[in-house]
């Protein structure tokens, strides 16, 4: 069995969770110190696959000066955050942009997509 | 001999040398190790002309701040800079000291200070109903005045550059040679060979201009040797919302040290506060402490009735060249070789009045005669903040450029950083435009216009936007890093 | 030209603002943006955590914007916008207001109109104010200036990097320099807690094992040049540096996140009282500043942690200044209930209510004056305390709210005054 610390983010007030499991096995996790479902909830994802959303720029090919906002849909594992974020200086795009155009698939085998999440001109 | 005269230094007095100098027909070159015109002593102190009651009758401090003062109201105009004459107010607190005010007001009528008069309380208070109430009496001296420092030394060295004087920036002056027996074998000396960290000119003359510096030149050439310490001064710089918390400048009576901290509105209409006065070994040192800071507001504070602490825009803190011969050393102190040396406060004051007579001495001395073709008349950068609704109107349809505006706080727009950059040794440096047209001296102290000026900068010198500075070479922005 | 409504700002106030007062049947409508796009400081913002109140999904700041630029599309038949404008004056002279622009394509310009919305934002505290000693190199951002310069511009602001503040732009800023392969010191907050929101504490710093130091401050600032690092030293209780705690960090970039300043030149020049506490106007429950037909809203009003916030704000503002337009409310009367801060209680929004104007519910914006644990949030009508509600936590840095009950004011026959605060 571990334990861990964790600050609930699932709203603002910030919950203070102590977390009991068993490395890699869902059922086993017992989260205490949260006030709602919501703590339960991220208490268990965050030890056993956390994941965040990745937001980030790439390049936009034709308007010098400018990058263009994208994010990762859904959520990536966690350890994967470095990587992608790296790998968005690799991508390229041309404007006009459209918000929810995709620029990847798949980023980097993590089975979610590169979206673009703004609109240029 | 590449020139007539080299000028080490591009600050107010090297630039007031090189303006008067232009009136005649000589190669002139000016040397500055910064990357801009105004960079050091010129570009951190109080902005003030002073009247002239405080040096010490018969000093050269005394005779060309008198001088000098006199001549800035026409040289405004002239060159086209900001200039108010707000006057002079001495505080005094004591009644035991009120006849210290007459003892100044006495020194200021034999420095030749016109219109020197002791107001009572009641007179100064109705005056300056900010003052301190504990003040008993004061001094008003009517012709003391306010001006932009960096408007004075830009307004200055331009005018130089359109006259055909020659500027060359981040080159800093390693050393100077008299061209001795190895040029003539009568051994007369003649000239000098002035060696930079790039280039090696000669010169038939040189002015050491050098502000802090100015002692390592000195003794390169003379005999006597001198001494100049930097004596750093920090200042607080306040919103333009309590701008108007004073209208004159307000001294108190000065004790062994200088002037002390003196409140004042700039000519900009913000307030500014300072400077302190400590020594310091370090001749770049112009970072600001917390104690300096904190006895800025102190004593600020003895002198009106609150310091408006959460109106700070900004504090910076330059260094006077202090002499340790503690008066100013203006002359020809060897063959060829002119001095502008420890020149502290009231340097700025007599600026305009040490240029023209060193000018005029080295013009005599080279039988130099004055240009035909002398453009006395310079237009400065129109401001939009100035201009009425009508000129507003009419600069944008002749320019729209005019009509977008960068810096939102002092009302910047892009005409007028064009044309700091596109005039006569124009800003190269985001510091350079700020001291132009304002754009970043505001209350946001360039939080918004910060970005949008450099990329104007980048656009208009050609450069990649990476490699806009701040001020010297070393003092880049950003760094590219999505370029592949 | 003239118009009913003029909006000061593109932003996400000024565009709710905008949509609302069209949905209550304003039909000339002029929203004044200095960019060249709308969306305002959100356009810069890429991070996600938007919109999970008006939109229950989690979006990013320029998605959140064009959710409420196509809301503006969909209603061109009355809202009109004007893009590259600066507005440099606005005066109000009886129940006209005159707001003067200008732009590069129409010069200096006015517009005529019934009624203005002040929806301008709000701006970061510069290094200045904060009186933060040293010397003045490159490389010391506020951190919004520094959000512009990577998330729209491409570059980098620096690369060995310390924040000062832990407001959210700061613990925004990073994460985002972290990813885009700066390292990042530390964040620094001079008080003894974060200005900002946890889970960005959480998902910002904690992800990253970026420290964040409270009660620690930047004593000095080295570097002639380009900045080459700070000396950090911890606080005592009156926020003085403590000696012999001071640490140099060797960095190329300091990024200041201490706090925001509601952008009011353009509201104090016209002569609308300001709040001292929160640098905003005050505003009645119409969200009305003293000059009549005049609103505020959004961070130009107070500044917020919640972008939805402002757009309920916004939206509210927008109804308002409609019905102002349309005649459909009640002028305002001399019969006010002041609206008073209790102990523990920075500010409220409105400052002022009139019973004839209330809508259902009104709410009650606040914050708080420090961390409290446990309090109990206090409505008092005059001397009665009408209601207490428990509350785990409260801090400076989360705006709180309590709702109450037209019915419930009503029913009081003379009410002077409603405080709200923590015991």
């Amino acid at each position: 069995m571990a334990e861990k610390i964790l600050t609930c983010i699932g709203c603002p007030m910030g919950c203070e969770l102590t977390v009991n499991y068993t490395e890699g096995d869902a059922d086993s996790v017992v989260v205490t110190g949260n006030t709602c479902e919501k703590g339960r909830i991220y208490g268990t994802n965050e030890v056993i696959s956390p994941k965040r959303t990745v937001t980030g720029t790439v390049n936009v090919v034709n308007r010098e000066g400018t990058v263009v906002s994208v994010k990762t849909v859904p959520e990536i594992p966690k350890d994967m955050v470095i990587p992608v974020s790296e790998e968005l200086n690799n991508l390229y795009v041309e404007a006009p942009t459209h918000i929810g155009d995709v620029v990847v698939r798949d980023i980097l085998g993590t089975g979610s997509d590169l979206l673009i999440t703004k609109n240029i001109i | 001999m590449n020139y007539d005269c080299v000028i080490i230094g591009a600050g107010v007095v090297g630039s007031s040398i090189a303006r008067e100098l232009s009136r005649y027909d000589l190669k002139v070159l000016v040397l500055e190790k910064a990357s801009d015109v105004c960079e050091g002593t010129s570009k951190a102190n109080s902005g003030i002309v002073h009247a002239g009651f405080d040096a010490k009758p018969g000093t050269k401090k005394a005779y060309f701040n008198v001088l000098g003062s006199k001549k800035m109201e026409a040289l405004s105009q002239e060159l086209d800079f900001p200039y108010k004459r707000n006057g002079s107010i001495v505080l005094c607190f004591n009644e035991e000291e009120i006849p210290k005010l007459e003892e100044l007001k006495a020194r200021g009528e034999k420095n030749g200070v016109v219109g020197i008069t002791i107001l009572t309380k009641d007179k100064l208070l109705e005056k300056e109903p900010n003052i301190n109430k504990d003040a008993v009496a004061a001094l008003f001296a009517p012709t003391g005045a306010i001006v932009c420092p960096f408007g004075l030394t830009i307004a200055m060295a331009e005018n130089a550059a359109v006259n055909g004087v020659e500027f060359k920036f981040n080159e800093a002056v390693k050393e100077i040679r008299p061209l001795t027996s190895k040029q003539s074998d009568t051994g007369e000396v003649r000239g000098f060979e002035i060696i930079t960290d790039t280039c090696t000119y000669t010169a038939e003359t040189v002015v050491n201009a050098a502000g802090v510096y100015s002692d390592t030149f000195h003794n390169m050439i003379c005999e006597d040797k001198i001494k100049i310490t930097a004596r750093k001064g920090e200042y607080q710089l306040f919103d333009k919302k309590v701008g108007n918390m004073v209208s004159s400048t307000v001294f108190r009576l000065p004790g062994p040290l200088g002037k002390g901290v003196l409140v004042t509105p700039t000519v900009h209409g913000n307030l500014l506060m300072g400077p302190t006065a400590l020594d310091t070994d370090d001749k770049e040192d112009v970072s600001t402490t917390g104690k300096g800071l904190a006895e800025v507001s102190d004593k600020a504070a003895e002198s009106i009735i609150s310091v408006p602490g959460k109106f700070v825009i900004t504090s910076f803190a330059g260094l006077r060249a202090h002499s340790d011969a503690d008066d100013f050393l203006v002359g020809k102190t060897a063959e060829g070789f002119y001095e502008a040396a420890g020149i502290e406060s009231p340097g700025l004051s007599a600026a305009p009045a040490i240029g023209e007579y060193l000018a005029n001495m080295i013009a005599y001395d080279l039988h130099a005669v004055k240009k035909a073709d002398f453009k006395a008349k310079r237009v400065g950068i129109k401001s939009m903040a100035l201009s009425s609704a009508e000129e507003k109107a009419e600069l944008i349809k002749k320019n729209p450029l005019y009509g977008n505006v960068i810096c939102r706080c002092e009302l910047v727009t892009e005409g007028e950083i064009v044309d700091a950059i596109k005039r006569p040794l124009g800003a190269r440096t985001v510091d350079g435009i700020k001291r132009r047209v304002r754009a970043g001296m505001g209350r946001c102290q360039a939080g918004f216009c910060l970005p949008r000026t450099i990329e104007i900068l980048a656009r208009e010198l050609e450069v990649d936007v990476n490699d806009i500075t701040k001020r010297n070479p070393d003092s880049k922005y950003t760094y590219p890093h999505k370029d592949k | 030209m003239t118009k009913d409504i003029v909006i000061i700002g593109g932003g996400p106030a000024g565009l709710a603002a905008a949509v609302a007062a069209r949905d209550a049947g304003a039909k000339e409508i002029l929203v004044i943006e200095r960019d060249e796009i709308l969306g305002g400081i959100l356009n810069q913002c890429i991070h996600n955590g938007f919109g999970l109140h008006t939109f229950k999904e989690e979006l990013t700041g320029p998605e959140y914007a064009s959710r409420f630029i196509k809301q503006v599309e969909e209603r061109r038949d009355g809202i009109d916008t004007l893009l590259k404008t600066i507005v440099i004056d606005v005066r109000a002279e009886g129940d006209t207001k005159t707001v003067t622009c200008m732009s590069k394509e129409q010069g200096i310009f006015t517009v005529d109109c019934k009624s203005v919305i002040l929806a301008m934002g709000c701006r970061e505290r510069p290094r200045g104010a904060l009186n933060i000693p040293g010397l003045r190199p490159a490389g010391v951002y506020s951190a919004g200036t520094a959000q512009r310069i990577v998330n729209i511009e491409g570059r980098l602001p620096g690369k060995n990097v310390v924040i000062l503040g832990s407001g959210d732009i700061g613990l925004i800023m990073a994460r985002r320099m972290t990813l885009e392969g700066a390292k990042v010191h530390a964040v620094l907050e001079l008080m003894p807690y974060s200005g900002g929101l946890k889970r960005n504490i959480v998902q910002c710093l904690n992800d990253f094992d970026i420290p964040l130091r409270l009660s620690t401050t930047v004593i000095d600032i080295g570097g002639r040049e380009r900045l080459e690092y700070v000396v950090t030293a911890e606080v005592d209780k009156n926020l003085k540096p403590i000696p012999g705690t001071e640490e140099k960090i060797e960095c190329d970039t300091l990024l200041l996140s201490c706090g925001l300043l509601p952008e009011n030149e353009l509201t104090e020049a016209m002569g609308v009282k300001i709040n001292p506490k929160t640098g905003g106007a005050e505003v009645d429950e119409s969200f009305e500043t003293s000059i009549s037909g005049v609103f505020s809203c959004g961070n130009v009003l107070h500044v917020h942690d919640l972008v939805d916030f402002v757009s309920e704000e916004a939206k509210e503002a927008g109804k308002r200044a409609a019905a102002y337009v349309l005649n459909t409310v009640p002028a305002r009367s001399t019969n006010e209930i002041r609206l008073v801060p209790g102990a523990g209680v920075r500010y409220t929004i409105p400052v002022s209510i009139r019973k004839e104007r209330l809508e259902d519910l009104l709410t009650i914006r606040f914050r708080v004056t420090d961390v409290y644990k446990d309090p109990e949030i206090c409505v008092y009508f005059d001397d009665k305390c009408i209601r207490r509600q428990k509350k785990k936590i409260v801090a400076p840095g989360e705006m709180e709210q309590v709702i109450l009950r037209r019915q419930d004011i009503c029913a009081e026959e003379n009410i002077k005054e409603i405080k709200i605060q923590l015991e």
